[in-house]
């Protein structure tokens, strides 16, 4: 009975959490059942409306109807899909090879590297956003996938965290390498990726939320309407001051742009657990 | 099967000298065992055989063949590592197999020589499992596969037992000696236990900061120290060491603690008074009537033996050990004989003989 009491008040605190976290959603997913005439009035239903058909096929076939429309989800989300795994996959693969360089190697300049890779650190795309889009406009990658992936795949957070898990790396698997034969390249292949896997699933996961939310630089070095991403797309339907926003399939377009990220964190969640506490050896 | 010449041998890290000239000859399917206490050098000296580290200087040759150039996976050796260094991502067989798939051996091959060293080392049922499946003497069987696979000209292990318990740690070591005899394979085995090199070698290399102080047959290194550090290291408990100088023209010592002891071999060279350092092993002195008295202050019984530890009247310690129990008394008389002491130079610790 004690025992029941006493986790009675974490529980609360949980269940306070949770409410805190799910609240929002859970408006934003009645809020996309409703016409866009019960949300204009300024009413927060709290039970699901008839019009949800109505409004995702808005969102899906043709991004809205009114003054503001965007592209259709469909196009958007797999804009957005192809961008985070670009940048997800790019980050990952880049960052590895330059680990793996920077802590198996020894070549002069090796500290110097890894420093200066570290600094970019301090320098995200917001900061050096300007000479960024200049490079990008000048080498003609302004409204293209490549213009904008590229510029957010190189980063230090990868490369860091892969640094730190290689150096835990004990020194007589590459001994024992050594003596079976394996070149630099075969024992990255046999056996530093296969040890590596939880590491790579937990920060793809990462990486592709990172890559899913990006929104600035999109916004900025991307006006092709075949190119837009859900996140920006989303903004964009909300217009300013007086005009009238369809709220109804702005909140449609939220659900279905939190789809992806929840699919992957739901996918990997086994890999993401395994890589945050498990480690291989 | 090959031979191993190893000459002039030495290295340095900046201006750290670890190796001062090695020399050292074994012969086709001799087992050497390199002991000394840790930071001897003993494993740089191995990983530079393996080529693991190169040597500043000198030569290394496999059967005949200049090595010091060559990669590790060319120079036709094979390793077992401290703490096995087996891939944790794949199974047993894998593990075994991976430097001969790596070597592009036929895959019919590779499985007739796995096969065939699974057999020999009884872990034939394990190997579809991983390296983490496996208790510490499982994972040491499959160190060894691995290097037995491989069918090298020269086995290197690199202190192989120290993360066993005591007893899989006996076990093993036997396991190690019958197969190496069996495959008659040129090996050297790199260990800080004394009693591992003892059973393990057929010669030992004793290093000491960077020298090979001794190297020969246990038993000669047992009875026939090269210097006072060899004869400290090898045999359990140490040595005693006792201070003295030579008198009568060279026929005795007159020891610090007061008895004048007559060599039984001949005169010792050198002048009155030369100093020297007395060597006698504990299992050697002898319980005596009318002998020097020594006061014990600890007993050690080991059931088969008992140890006693005791100072003489001149202040130095000695150790004592006899057969079955030990006696009650707070005080034994002991004397030495003249035919159990080694002797050897005060000042430089080298052995003298007549």
């Amino acid at each position: 009975m004690r025992r029941y009491w006493s986790s009675l008040w974490p529980h609360l605190w949980l269940l306070l959490g949770v409410l805190i976290f799910a609240a929002p959603i859970y408006i934003t997913l009645i809020g996309s059942t409703h016409d866009a005439s019960t949300i204009g009035r300024g009413d927060v239903p709290l039970l699901p409306g008839s019009h949800a058909v109505e409004n995702y096929t808005a969102a899906w076939v043709s991004g809205g109807s009114g003054r503001f429309t965007v592209s259709p989800a469909s196009r958007m989300l797999l804009n957005s899909t192809i961008m985070a795994l670009c940048i997800a996959v790019g980050k990952i693969v880049i960052s590895l090879l330059s680990a793996y360089a920077v802590v198996f190697f020894r070549f002069p300049g090796r500290m110097i590297a890894f420093w200066t890779i570290f600094m970019t650190l301090m320098l995200p795309v917001e900061v050096r956003i300007i000479p960024t889009y200049q490079v990008i406009v000048s080498m003609d990658l302004f409204n293209s996938m490549a213009g904008l992936t590229i510029p957010l795949i190189a980063s230090a957070t990868a490369t860091l965290l892969f640094r730190q898990f290689f150096l835990t790396i004990p020194e007589e698997y590459v001994e024992a390498a050594k003596m079976d034969g394996a070149g630099p390249m075969r024992f990255f292949r046999d056996i530093l990726l296969p040890l590596s896997v939880t590491n790579i699933a937990a920060l793809f996961v990462i990486l592709f939320i990172y890559g899913w939310n990006q929104y600035l630089w999109p916004l900025l070095v991307v006006n092709d309407r075949s190119l837009e991403t859900i996140v920006v797309g989303m903004a964009k339907m909300i217009g300013t001051g007086d005009a009238q926003n369809e709220w109804n399939v702005i909140m449609a377009m939220a659900v279905l742009a939190l789809l992806p990220p929840v699919a992957v964190v739901l996918l990997m969640q086994r890999w993401f657990l395994k890589g945050l506490t498990e480690t291989e050896k | 099967m090959a031979s191993l010449e190893v000459s002039g041998l030495t290295k340095s890290f900046g201006a750290t000298h670890v190796l001062h000239g090695i020399d050292l000859a074994v012969e086709d399917g001799e087992m050497i065992v390199i002991v000394g206490a840790s930071g001897c050098g003993k494993s740089t000296l191995l990983r530079i055989v393996a080529g693991l580290e190169t040597a500043s200087s000198g030569s290394i040759r496999i059967a005949g063949r200049e090595v010091s150039a060559l990669e590790p996976a060319e120079r036709d050796i094979a390793m077992v590592f401290q703490n096995y260094a087996l891939y944790p991502h794949m199974t047993v067989e894998q593990n075994m197999a991976y430097g001969l798939k790596i070597r592009g051996l036929p895959k019919p091959e590779i499985a007739r020589r796995v096969a065939e060293a699974a057999g020999l080392l009884g872990i034939g049922p394990l190997l579809a499992r991983r390296p983490r499946q496996l208790s510490g003497g499982q994972r040491q069987r499959v160190a060894m596969g691995r290097a037995i696979v491989r069918e090298p000209k020269l086995f290197l292990f690199d202190e192989p037992l120290s993360n066993l318990d005591a007893k899989l740690r006996v076990q093993m070591r036997a396991e190690i000696r019958r197969l190496q005899r069996r495959l008659g394979v040129t090996s050297l085995f790199v260990t800080h236990d004394q009693t591992e090199a003892m059973t393990l070698g057929d010669r030992l290399v004793v290093m000491h900061a960077g020298h090979a102080a001794q190297i020969a047959s246990p038993m000669e290194i047992w009875a026939r120290p090269a210097d006072t550090y060899v004869a400290g290291f090898i045999g359990s408990p140490a040595m005693n060491f006792l201070e003295g100088t030579l008198a009568e023209g060279g026929q005795v010592v007159a020891l610090k603690a007061g008895p004048v002891l007559r060599f039984a071999d001949g005169p010792r060279a050198g002048g009155e008074g030369r100093p020297l350092t007395i060597g006698i092993r504990p299992e050697h002195v002898e319980l005596a009537e009318g002998g020097i008295p020594l006061p014990l202050d600890l007993v050690e019984p080991l059931g088969s033996e008992t140890v006693l530890h005791g100072r003489l009247p001149g202040g130095e310690a000695l150790v004592v050990k006899l057969a079955g129990p030990g006696p009650g008394a707070q005080s034994l008389p002991v004397a030495l004989p003249a035919a159990a002491l080694h002797v050897f130079d005060g000042e430089t610790g080298k052995r003298l003989d007549p």
